[in-house]
């Protein structure tokens, strides 16, 4: 039985990393007080909308309520049914939702956002550019965190 | 890359929430990611304590139909017999990811080209351009969604596409088709995203 993930391990060990002279690292406001985005890499974008090329480095605005999901990213060598049984596994906005209701978030931002996880090896549109393009419009919702969720 | 906070899980890839349909499971792995929060000083990097192996799955149980037009490539056959399961499984979900690079309807007529690639046709001349493999892709999760509908019970890691590529004609169809193309030198992203890597 093939090991899908083992050789994904092995294959993304020959990978080049970027490496950062410094950590960005902030203390945000309480977790019951904070307003909580989430920015996931698997490329999602909403029915109706231009599906993600390769390689594409833009990134897709989600409204919060936006269930019309389809999954871009095109790597065959994920378990992509998971996302098909269920898109809080890879996109927890449900999970957000009930952590608000219970209030141990402040509440879920208006929008969320999706890039693909297919960026070139400097990741420098992501650094350049599509990245603090995303933090400002994530900063005029007054985001306080962030939930990234690589796929 | 020293990302500020980050919670190492061991799960399969794709799933990086753990279970699908199981909240509880995901709250979990959210309170650990949100407990770094707490965190005075960076970059953290901290272990999830449960791990998911995807050598513990259990086989997906998953019904496919019996032959019913023997006129048809089987594969063709079985995936018109499937469409009411995909149907019931829009339904249900409000959403399918089939339909961007070849709608529902066509799903059929295209998995007759990929069998006619598998039989030995040259894969340029049976109608398939450079999208081949996004086609490909989504013949996968037509199928995949579908299972969903049709299992007993919660699929376990990579259990529905295990029953996709070693249980369904159209699997099967898929896998010799990729062979054939990567052989012939067809360009890589028309055969590469037609099955994971490390099946051969």
């Amino acid at each position: 039985m093939p090991d899908n993930d083992q050789a994904m391990r092995t294959h993304v060990a020959t990978l080049p990393v970027p490496e950062f002279a410094e950590t960005a690292f902030t203390e945000p406001r309480a977790l019951r007080d904070a307003r909580v985005a989430i920015v996931t890499s698997a490329a999602l974008y909403r029915e109706g909308d231009p599906p993600f090329a390769v390689p594409d480095v833009h990134f897709e605005t989600i409204p919060d309520s936006a269930r019309d999901l389809k999954l871009g990213h095109v790597s065959p060598n994920f378990d992509r049914a998971g996302f098909a049984a269920d898109l809080n596994v890879v996109y927890p906005v449900d999970r957000l939702h009930e952590l608000a209701d219970r209030g141990a978030i402040g509440s879920v931002a208006d929008f969320h956002y999706s890039f693909a996880g297919n960026q070139s090896d400097t990741v420098s549109e992501v650094r350049l550019d599509t990245g603090p393009a995303c933090a400002q419009k994530l900063r005029e919702d007054g985001v306080d965190v962030v939930l990234l969720t690589p796929v | 890359m020293h990302p500020p906070r980050a919670l190492y899980v061991e799960f399969p890839l794709g799933l990086p929430l753990g279970k699908p349909g199981d909240a509880d499971f995901q709250h979990r792995v959210l309170g650990a990611a949100f407990a770094l929060l707490g965190e005075p000083a960076g970059p953290v990097l901290a272990d999830f304590p449960e791990a998911i192996k995807s050598e513990d799955t259990e086989p997906l149980q998953c019904s496919v139909p019996p032959r019913y037009d023997p006129e048809l490539h089987p594969a063709v056959d079985e995936a018109q017999g499937l469409r009411s399961a995909h149907d019931r499984a829009v339904a249900r979900n409000g959403r399918t990811t089939v339909g961007s690079h070849v709608s529902r309807d066509d799903i059929p007529d295209a998995i007759g080209k990929f069998a006619r690639i598998a039989a030995g046709e040259p894969w340029d001349a049976v109608g398939l351009d450079g999208s081949a493999g996004r086609v490909g892709q989504e013949i996968r999760t037509y199928y995949e969604e579908l299972a969903c509908e049709l299992a007993d019970g919660p699929a376990g890691p990579w259990a529905v596409e295990r029953w996709f590529y070693e249980r369904t004609q159209t699997g099967k169809v898929l896998l010799e088709a990729r062979r054939r193309m990567r052989d012939a030198g067809a360009p890589q992203l028309a055969w590469f995203l037609l099955a994971p890597a490390s099946r051969e």
